[in-house]
């Protein structure tokens, strides 16, 4: 059983992620944790001094956070971007595709259910473009094929 | 209508292999009720009064006869015999077995069907005109648009977690046989001056607890920017969707709270950030899913006379036949609701015959109307006869598409945990008095829509007559309401004053009636007549 | 009385807790009294039973009698489907629901 699983070459921060609010009144976090109600928007005059966002779930079907992400990775963040909280196999891969590339989960995962959850999807219908596959509708009319 | 190709299959198999391992881990018991419980929904499978209940997708109501016989196999195999054909274009089991299900969903997906986001706080089955394609008032067939719309929907990765259910319906012509503007999204085609097509989006409406008639939030959208839109309407939504209150989470509620010009400026904002990240299809992927919609190889030659000789047959062809584009074709609407009968219900068999027929004769394709009732969209005059005799031999006949006898109920407390009353057997006392009554065909154009609790899966709201079904202290009893229409003139219906039981609504829906005919003024139907002398007349001959 | 009620989870079929197992027949429901928590949270932990709540219910000279019209649907099947209730050849089954 794992309570991390991480898609990054680089180490992990070791910073302690601060409150959204804490973070825009430092100037030197480089890691932050987004609640659902926080506006993830906030945080993009200072993604390059970011190197960790997590992003909590605290219920699973609180769907927030997957916005949050995305938004953040089309602003240009390229930093750790967590799931952390309510985090259980079956939401992988959607929290994969929507920019996340690593996952703390508050109930440790089996790794072979979690490597068969990332696997699953051969081919996505939509394009989420920051977890950079394409789309089904671009592949049948000539990209990538 | 469309075919999948092999991405399509490799999506709805993966489906199955999915849920099929969180069956299984959910049996095992490595899967907890609550975490397998939105899975589930998500593949159609509710827990339900009496077993678990699968709701299957048939996207834009459009269905195949093999498709059809397959639905009738799954009844036989899995069921108890039946299907019951919904207000949303879908087809619903009512005795259905979690340890079957993964099977059933295989047995779907050979033939191209799937049970993917009918239930969930994701984006639904999106409905469309049950008459789309053959029409003549529409502007162009808008189901290309619902099919395209349902690749984005479907495990969209940001809107599986929404607040609540998003229901989104497409229409493409003036007259609106959708219900689109009481859909969290309705979105109607239409062209500019410059003869493009685009969507007009109504964001916003609804029926349940608050019902709401959709603004329209932007009158054009370019086809070209139709999926960036969509995915800014939503994305709002999963952002400022309320989650504090489970009857106040449907987007209504944000359009509603924020106002529409907060909520539009918001997409707008949201809309023009997307337009910077590529996720719109190509253009190319419409021209190809258009491919699936062109016309079907009519005969150019079939004879346009009807003979109308024998009385039942003309007055089934008056009552439940619909103009068609081409000369010599006619689209035929199979009720559902014989008299006494349970609305939306079909037996495996008078499925199988459905299927047949469409085969033979409607180039192999069937509708199911928001109305719970089938269509056989492109019928040839000539072969109306024999096929009107096989409907009628298997009650399926029924002259009273539209008229009092045309009810749509939802299933109720007789099927549904959720209700408060039953409504079928309403449904059925209410079918059974016109018909001994004789003022069925009279009363003309009436929409009767009862639902079995608030939640108004019945529609009830949009209900020439409606009837809301509650618990008084623990026995069932009827709301009356009068005046909704579901259609380009959408109203909510109003409550006419206390309620009433079970043979009470019945006799009030009798009464109710025969103000109308006492005070109808040339051309009037039930709806007219109401809206010009009001709730008074009525309430009186009600309640004395 | 209270009587506890569920869904069998493999089956879905409406079940009702006898005391030691759950039956299909509403009249085998036994009181489960102050226990019925626990034996809601154990049978649903154990898997055998989905969604299980407690009722309020009667014994009277027909059998076990639930307080509300919902329940007695559950335990006999759809009114308006005699054909498919539990007690298919007997034609005032459909009465004791109301």
């Amino acid at each position: 059983m794992v309570d991390l699983l991480r898609f990054r070459e680089d180490e992990a921060v070791k910073d302690p992620a601060v409150t959204v609010d804490a973070f825009l009144d430092q100037t030197n976090a480089s890691a932050v944790r987004i609640e659902p109600g926080d506006d993830a928007r906030h945080l993009l005059p200072h993604l390059e001094q970011l190197r960790l966002v997590e992003v909590n779930f605290p219920s699973f079907g609180d769907g927030r956070g997957y916005s949050s992400a995305r938004i953040l990775r089309e602003a240009g963040y390229v930093g750790e971007l967590r799931a952390v909280g309510d985090v259980a196999v079956d939401q992988l891969s959607h929290m994969r595709r929507c920019g996340f590339d690593s996952f703390a989960p508050e109930k440790p995962l089996d790794p072979e259910d979690a490597e068969a959850a990332f696997a699953r999807w051969p081919e996505v219908y939509q394009a989420t473009v920051v977890d950079g596959r394409l789309p089904i509708w671009s592949l049948r009319h000539g990209n990538g094929q | 209508m469309y075919k999948y190709d092999h991405y399509d299959q490799a999506m709805v198999d993966t489906r199955v292999e999915e849920f099929r391992d969180q069956t299984r881990r959910r049996l095992e018991g490595r899967l907890s009720e609550e975490k397998f419980r939105p899975l589930r929904l998500q593949n159609g499978l509710y827990l339900q009064l009496h077993a678990y209940m699968l709701r299957v997708a048939v996207p834009y109501g459009t269905l195949s006869s093999a498709q059809m016989h397959v639905l009738a196999d799954i009844a036989d195999k899995y069921d108890r015999g039946y299907g019951h054909f919904t207000t949303r274009q879908n087809i619903q089991y009512n005795w259905i077995k979690l340890e079957d299900a993964p099977d059933i969903l295989a047995d779907l997906a050979k033939v191209e069907m799937h049970a993917i986001q009918t239930s969930g706080n994701c984006i639904r089955n999106i409905s469309s005109d049950q008459y789309a394609g053959a029409a003549a008032d529409e502007l162009i067939d808008p189901r290309p648009y619902a099919e395209l719309l349902r690749q984005w929907s479907s495990f969209h990765p940001e809107f599986l977690t929404l607040p609540r259910k998003f229901k989104i319906a497409v229409i493409a012509s003036e007259t609106d046989r959708a219900a689109m503007k009481l859909h969290d999204i309705g979105i109607r085609l239409v062209k500019n001056d410059a003869d493009e097509i685009g969507a007009a989006f109504y964001v916003g409406g609804g029926m349940g607890r608050t019902p709401m008639i959709a603004p329209c939030i932007n009158p054009f959208v370019p086809i070209a920017q139709l999926i960036t839109y969509s995915e800014a309407c939503l994305r709002v939504y999963n952002r400022y969707g309320r989650r504090d209150n489970k009857y106040k989470a449907r987007i209504k509620i944000l359009v509603h709270e924020l106002g529409k010009d907060e909520y539009t400026r918001q997409v707008e904002e949201e809309f023009a950030h997307l337009q910077t990240q590529d996720i719109e299809a190509p253009a190319a992927e419409l021209e190809r899913i258009k491919t699936f919609f062109v016309d079907p190889p009519f005969d150019a030659d079939a004879p346009d006379d009807l003979d109308l000789g024998d009385p039942d047959f003309a007055l089934w062809v008056r009552n439940n036949t619909h103009p068609h584009k081409q000369k010599g074709y006619i689209t035929a609407v199979i009720s559902l609701k014989p008299v006494g009968g349970i609305p939306g219900d079909a037996t495996s068999e008078q499925i199988r015959l459905m299927a047949d027929l469409a085969k033979a004769h409607s180039f192999d394709e069937l509708r199911v109307t928001h109305a719970q009732n089938i269509v056989l969209p492109h019928v040839k005059k000539a072969d109306l006869y024999a096929i009107w005799q096989q409907l009628e031999a298997a009650d399926l006949g029924t002259a009273n598409l539209d008229q009092i006898g045309d009810i749509i109920a939802c299933p109720g407390l007789d099927y549904c945990s959720l209700a408060n009353a039953r409504s079928i057997p309403v449904a059925q006392k209410i079918s059974q008095r016109f018909a001994a009554n004789g003022k069925g065909d009279t009363l003309g154009e009436l929409k009767l829509k009862i639902s079995g609790c608030i939640n108004a899966c019945g529609h009830h709201h949009a209900g020439h007559i409606g009837i809301l079904g509650v618990d008084k202290k623990g026995l069932e009893n009827y709301q009356l309401l009068l005046g909704g229409s579901e259609g380009d003139d959408t109203s909510l219906g109003k409550i006419t004053g206390p309620g009433f039981t079970e043979d009470g609504v019945v006799d009030a829906v009798e009464k109710a009636t025969d103000v109308y005919l006492a005070q109808r003024q040339e051309g009037e139907r039930f709806l007219d007549t109401y809206r010009r002398i009001g709730m008074e007349p009525f309430k009186e001959a009600l309640y004395g | 009385m209270k009587i506890l009620t569920g869904n069998d989870l493999k089956t879905g079929a409406v079940v009702w807790w006898t005391g030691q197992d759950w039956s299909l027949h509403v009249d085998d429901a036994v009181d489960a009294g102050e226990h019925a928590d626990e034996i809601l949270a154990r049978e649903e932990a154990a898997r055998h039973v989905v969604s299980a709540y407690a009722v309020d219910a009667e014994r009277d000279d027909n059998g076990i009698r639930p307080g509300h019209i919902k329940e007695r649907i559950r335990a006999l099947g759809p009114t308006v489907r005699p054909d498919l209730t539990l007690k298919p050849a007997d034609p005032e089954a459909g009465n004791w629901v109301i």
